[in-house]
């Protein structure tokens, strides 16, 4: 159980982080849509229109971090199989 | 030959009143485009956002642009930024109060140190803003382009002259009692605004 927790804090920081890297590095808060600027062409005024698309920022990777502290930190909760074996014996 | 006389000073004189005449451009934007941009420092990144529910009535005369008068409004539910938490906060009460407040307005009543070039023309426009409740006068510098008869590249089927209103300037939130002295070290209380507009009058 203890493997489990560690190995699980170490993927969700991953997930995290990979999915951060993929989708842009975006170093602002996460956002659920973005700006898209269309030009007119007899106006020129430059129309803004929103777009729904996923950009995790920094607060998703500290909820990761936090979500991985806790796992982590859940495993010392639980003995090494060796070392219960060990003792049990 | 009397009455040809009489008939076309008559007609001379409606042509001269029809061009003196101010127009009545509405902003009410078929296209969407209008919008107004705002800009606001916080510490991790700046809050961006726009909005575009726009409306409002300008009477502008293309032979007296320092007559112009009229009155903007924007939606305050149409003020969006990116972030769905930060969305919901400013339209809440704690901020904007959307729902207490549902428009943003700028009367404008008198323009001063009027330049045109062309069709374009610029003055500090003095007039009334309204946000959150309050009305504070203020001055601001604009932009003015009059593009005559450019409606029907816009519209087609529909004959007219368009109006493209541009100002930037920025606002204390603080004087508009929003979370007036508080929360300044997340929300700066300068606030930029870039208004980018369109109207049209039609013939």
């Amino acid at each position: 159980m203890k493997r489990i927790l560690q190995i699980l804090a170490l993927l969700v920081v991953l997930a995290a982080g990979a999915t951060w890297l993929v989708t842009g590095a975006n170093r602002g808060w996460t956002k659920t849509s973005v700006a898209v600027k269309t030009l007119d062409p007899v106006t020129e005024i430059e129309g803004i229109t929103y777009q729904k698309k996923f950009l995790p920022g920094v607060d998703l990777l500290g909820c990761a971090a936090a979500v991985a502290v806790v796992l982590a930190g859940a495993s010392f909760f639980f003995r090494n199989n060796k070392q219960a074996q060990t003792t049990n014996k | 030959m009397k009455l040809k006389h009489i008939l076309t000073l008559i007609a001379l004189v409606a042509t001269a009143s029809a061009y003196a005449a101010p127009q009545s451009f509405d902003f009410k934007d078929p296209k969407g485009v209008n919008n107004a941009v705002f800009k606001t420092d916080a510490p991790l990144e700046s809050i961006n956002g726009s909005a575009n529910g726009i409306s409002g009535t300008v009477s502008f005369d293309p032979e007296d642009p320092s007559a112009t008068t009229g009155k903007i409004t924007v939606t305050t539910a149409s003020l969006t930024v990116p972030n769905p938490m930060q969305n919901g906060h400013m339209h809440s009460d704690k901020w904007l109060d959307a729902a207490k407040y549902p428009e943003i307005t700028f009367e404008a009543k008198s323009l001063k140190n009027v330049k045109t070039e062309g069709d374009v023309t610029t003055a500090d426009v003095t007039g009334t803003f309204t946000l959150h409740g309050v009305a504070k006068e203020i001055t601001v510098p604009i932009k003015l382009t009059y593009l005559k008869d450019k409606l029907s590249a816009r519209v087609p089927n529909l004959k007219g002259d368009l109006l493209v209103i541009r100002a930037n300037f920025v606002i204390n939130r603080n004087d508009f009692n929003i979370q007036k002295g508080q929360f300044e070290d997340k929300v700066s209380g300068t606030i930029d605004l870039s208004l980018s507009i369109a109207g049209a009058s039609a013939k």
